[in-house]
């Protein structure tokens, strides 16, 4: 290519763009600490009191590195209890922030979450078919299926006329959600044993209570696996931001990729699903904030917005088990005080006609 | 040199391009001209690979562009559609590293290609948007949006660049500038426009199209007659010779206005008319 150097050209100097590359540089570094700090205290915290040195001390020895000895009661409430159940938020938020990024891009749709299209209904009804009614099928594989089906029933009904415009596609989300969580309900009810309520409860609003050491593999390796692959499909998702078309002359195959991303989107979901619940918003709100922070490329936002996404849910679930302590909150219910004011300003913001 | 051979495309049993042979001269711009529903932005996503003709062929320096995987037709072709707006609001940069998607490895490409940010400066200065670039697309004006995307379809670094209308909402001088430098880049260019005296200004070539039949191809002076205009866009107008330029200008007559044959006679008409009254 030949170049033409032009007045302006040559009156830029030096490497703009740079600044903002340490910026986020130094977003990220901060949202990691951050994350490390606020979990170890988030240990901490709670009904039985343990203090930060005996925390640290009790990963420790388990990590099997030096470390003073620890009461065993003490021992097991860090170990069995709380960091299970911590890391566990940690890898739903980083998950289910991830999943919102990667929807908003592929559908163009601002409000895309999986909640809100329905995906996290759709995997809570999997999940519990599996759990209830003993449905031979891993817990993950059957969520993975009800997100699934949840998605493309969303995006069939949204679909007229060969195009899916943000508005519709939440509509039709919301009746699919609404289905899938009678489906849940009904499903418990059906086969109640003692507590319904507080089964439904967890399964419809989201609930980390019960996590253990296997909800932690769960949720984890789902999000390794998908996250690194969602993270190498960065630039393709870039590519979605002007449309179809322009991907496709771009060079993508734009069916096939969304397919594939969402198709991720939904195991990501229907993982995360499977140790927690249909928990809200985390995919609407996280997004849209980090933005902010890393601006839309997705090479800087995904990253940025797992990390975040796993420091909200941590912050938002030991609220919900200390607030009302002794009583636990549905973590859900935390998340939907803080999403649905965002998307009540996402809607009043937005410019364009699409609705 | 882009060569289309008998070109036939249909959408749900419709005929849009029926039989459309031309030959696109290389390192020229070549303009698409025809009413609306003539079938020119169908004929550039056929030319771009994006859609594949029910008949007939693209040949893009002898390859058939239909027969090219997506990648690298969109390393050979970047195509400007009319006026897109990004879903989320980008860097006028992040636009133009959009363009060098396909010529990233597939695996690791996001990490970014080495000399992305080198193609993307000289795409930014070739346009003459290098102090554009830490701007966000939405604080843009039209014509800087239109820019932008042809920085971007620059960093594609392609041999064919393909235009959907690109002075669609732009102000007059916004149109001249940005044609000046379509003209100026050199590449094979080809460019859907409304605009006939924008086309016969700025074009070497012209391809007319009406109801998906090419009814007319050549130089500007040589596809813009009357009688050519009169039947593909059912407008009465006098081409004229631009005065400092040289290249035709087309002068439309409202409707009401004297017939060309009949002017003399009206005028002379309009003088006994005067002549009476006085």
């Amino acid at each position: 290519m030949a170049t033409q150097s032009t007045r302006t050209a040559a009156a830029v100097t030096g490497r703009p763009g740079r600044r903002p590359g340490v910026r986020y540089a130094g977003w990220l570094v901060l949202s990691v600490v951050s994350l490390a700090a606020v979990g170890a205290l988030a240990v901490a915290i709670g009904p039985a009191d343990v203090s930060l040195p005996d925390v640290i001390a009790s990963i420790a020895g388990h990590l099997g590195l030096p470390a003073p000895s620890v009461p065993p009661l003490i021992d097991s409430i860090v170990w069995q209890l709380r960091l299970p159940r911590i890391l566990t938020a940690a890898a739903v938020g980083a998950g289910l922030a991830l999943s919102g990024a990667v929807m908003q891009s592929v559908t163009r749709n601002p409000l895309a979450d999986p909640y809100l299209l329905g995906l996290s209904s759709g995997a809570s009804l999997g999940a519990v078919c599996v759990v209830i009614l003993g449905v031979a099928f891993a817990l993950p594989a059957a969520a993975f299926l009800g997100a699934l089906a949840a998605l493309v029933a969303t995006l069939s009904i949204a679909r007229v006329g060969g195009t899916i415009t943000p508005g519709r596609a939440v509509l039709s989300g919301l009746a699919i959600a609404q289905l899938a969580a009678a489906g849940t309900s009904f499903v418990i009810f059906w086969s109640a044993k003692g507590d319904s309520y507080r089964e439904i409860l967890n399964w419809l609003l989201g609930s980390l209570a019960g996590s253990s050491w296997s909800s932690v593999a769960i949720s984890a390796t789902a999000l390794l696996v998908v996250g690194s692959g969602i993270l190498l499909a960065a630039t393709r998702l870039d590519a979605f931001a002007f449309g179809d078309t322009a991907a496709a002359s771009l060079g993508l195959d734009v069916n096939g990729t969304r397919w594939a991303l969402l198709g991720g989107v939904a195991l990501l979901t229907g993982s995360m699903v499977a140790v927690s619940g249909a928990i809200g918003f985390v995919g609407l709100i996280l997004p849209h904030l980090v933005r902010g922070l890393s601006g839309p490329g997705h090479r800087r936002l995904l990253p940025l917005v797992a990390v975040l996404g796993a420091l909200f849910l941590v912050v938002a679930d030991t609220l919900a088990r200390t607030v009302f302590d002794p009583r636990e909150l549905p973590v859900g219910i935390i998340t939907a005080f803080i999403g649905v004011p965002v998307f009540i300003l996402l809607i009043k913001r937005k410019r364009s006609a699409a609705w | 040199m882009v060569i289309l051979g008998g070109v036939t495309f249909a959408i749900d049993g419709v005929t849009v391009l029926d039989d459309v042979s031309a030959d696109i001269p290389p390192r020229a711009v070549t303009g698409l001209l025809g009413p609306n529903g003539a079938g020119k932005s169908t004929l550039l996503r056929l030319i771009a690979g994006l859609v594949k003709p029910d008949a007939g062929s693209i040949r893009l320096e002898g390859t058939i562009v239909a027969s090219l995987p997506r990648r690298e037709a969109a390393q050979r072709i970047a195509l400007l559609e009319q006026s897109a707006t990004p879903s989320v609001d980008l860097s006028v940069r992040e636009v133009v590293l959009l363009g060098r998607i396909p010529h990233r490895s597939r695996v690791l490409g996001s990490f970014g290609g080495a000399d992305d940010h080198l193609v993307a400066d000289r795409a930014l200065a070739m346009v003459g948007a290098r102090e554009l670039e830490e701007r966000q697309w939405h604080t843009l004006s039209g014509g800087q949006q239109q820019r932008v995307q042809i920085a971007r379809a620059l960093a594609q670094q392609p041999s064919l660049l393909l235009l959907d209308e690109p002075t669609n909402h732009l102000d007059v001088s916004a149109q001249l500038s940005l044609l000046g430098q379509v003209r100026g880049l050199g590449l094979t260019s080809v460019m859907a426009l409304h605009d006939l005296n924008l086309a016969a200004a700025y074009c070497d070539h012209i391809l007319l199209l009406h109801r998906g039949r090419l009814v007319a191809s050549g130089s500007p002076a040589e596809v813009l007659q009357p009688s050519v205009i009169a039947d593909v866009y059912g407008v009465d107008c006098d081409i004229i010779e631009h005065p400092r330029g040289g290249h035709p200008v087309i002068v439309f007559s409202p409707s009401g206005t004297p017939h060309r044959h009949q002017a003399d006679h009206h005028a002379d008409h309009h003088a006994a008319h005067q002549r009476a009254e006085s």
